[in-house]
């Protein structure tokens, strides 16, 4: 167990007294990693969760046998901004961590839903673990290269996304097309809020 | 059928002391500075903690938890009991800034990115 070493940039300034927690949500490989990678100030970092095999089902775990308990891994990262340090954690993509949420959506303000053009069927559960839970949310087509551009009324078509709910595109790679999503996520989340005040 | 414990649950449970649950409310990211207080009579796994946090910039819970390569809801037990103890707390806003405002200097930041 060696001595943890930390720069002084790790620490949040001594101004920021206040956290925000917005979940990057998707299907497995669809980006969330990357996502959070490029609006980090900081190396996204990860945790570690063991849990036990009570709490993700026994079919689950088919295939493992003698194993009684896995670990579900959560990679984040953080971007300060004035007076508040904005935390983003993608959700745990596997369908089995799927009931692991609530834990992760506990006072989270909002998620960002990515999706894959080439497997919309994947978001559906996803959406459906946002909403039960909740979640103001918007949803980011990820374009990944050589991959098939569909216009925005299909995609909400095949999402069956409600008509308030903000459908937009980036590419996770890019900081900036990134942050850009991010911003479609946290005017719904203002305006939803302002509707509430 | 008898099943081998699993390791890492059964470390957990020793190094918070047998505690199963924190003290105090406490989240992934919630933010915690250190305080001076008297190390004495504090477990190895608190020091730890306590070691990786400081006086004049906070960490979250989950930052804590991915330094120390420890379990977020051992660090929450862990890091409850440092503030029953004075040794933790949370930074302490000027004023009570109400959820909107905040969603809003989130925005303003980034808008001021792109």
């Amino acid at each position: 167990m060696g001595s943890v070493n930390l720069s002084e940039a790790d620490y949040l300034p001594g101004t920021v007294t206040r956290s925000v927690k917005l979940l990057v949500a998707g299907p497995f490989g669809v980006g969330k990693t990357t996502f959070v990678g490029s609006v980090s100030e900081i190396r996204p970092l990860r945790t570690e969760e063991p849990i036990t095999e009570v709490s993700v089902g026994v079919d689950d775990l088919a295939g493992l046998p003698g194993k009684t308990s896995t670990t579900v891994a959560m990679d984040f990262g953080r971007r300060t901004f004035g007076g508040v340090a904005l935390y983003l954690f993608g959700t745990p993509g596997q369908h089995r961590f799927l009931p692991m949420w609530d834990e992760l959506a506990r006072g989270a303000l909002g998620a960002l839903v990515l999706v894959d053009t080439r497997r919309l069927d994947h978001a559906d559960e996803i959406l459906s673990a946002v909403e039960k839970r909740g979640l103001s949310y918007a949803v980011a087509v990820n374009e990944f290269e050589g991959a098939r551009r569909y216009p925005a009324g299909a995609i909400r078509q095949a999402l069956d996304l409600a008509p308030a709910t903000p459908l937009t595109f980036c590419d996770a790679r890019d900081q900036t097309s990134s942050i850009r999503a991010l911003i479609v996520l946290v005017e719904h989340l203002t305006a939803g809020a302002e509707m509430l005040a | 059928m008898k099943r081998r414990r699993d390791r890492d649950l059964v470390r957990a449970y020793v190094i918070t002391g047998g505690r199963t649950r924190p003290s105090r409310e406490m989240g992934l990211v919630t933010l915690l500075v250190a305080r001076d207080a008297p190390l004495q009579g504090l477990a190895p796994e608190q020091r730890r903690v306590l070691g990786v946090c400081s006086r004049h910039g906070a960490l979250s819970v989950a930052e804590i938890a991915a330094h120390l390569d420890l379990p977020p809801s051992v660090v929450t037990i862990l890091a409850a009991g440092l503030m029953d103890s004075g040794h933790l707390a949370v930074p302490a806003p000027e004023s009570d800034v109400p959820e909107i405002d905040v969603l809003k200097e989130v925005l303003r930041g980034l808008r001021e990115l792109v």
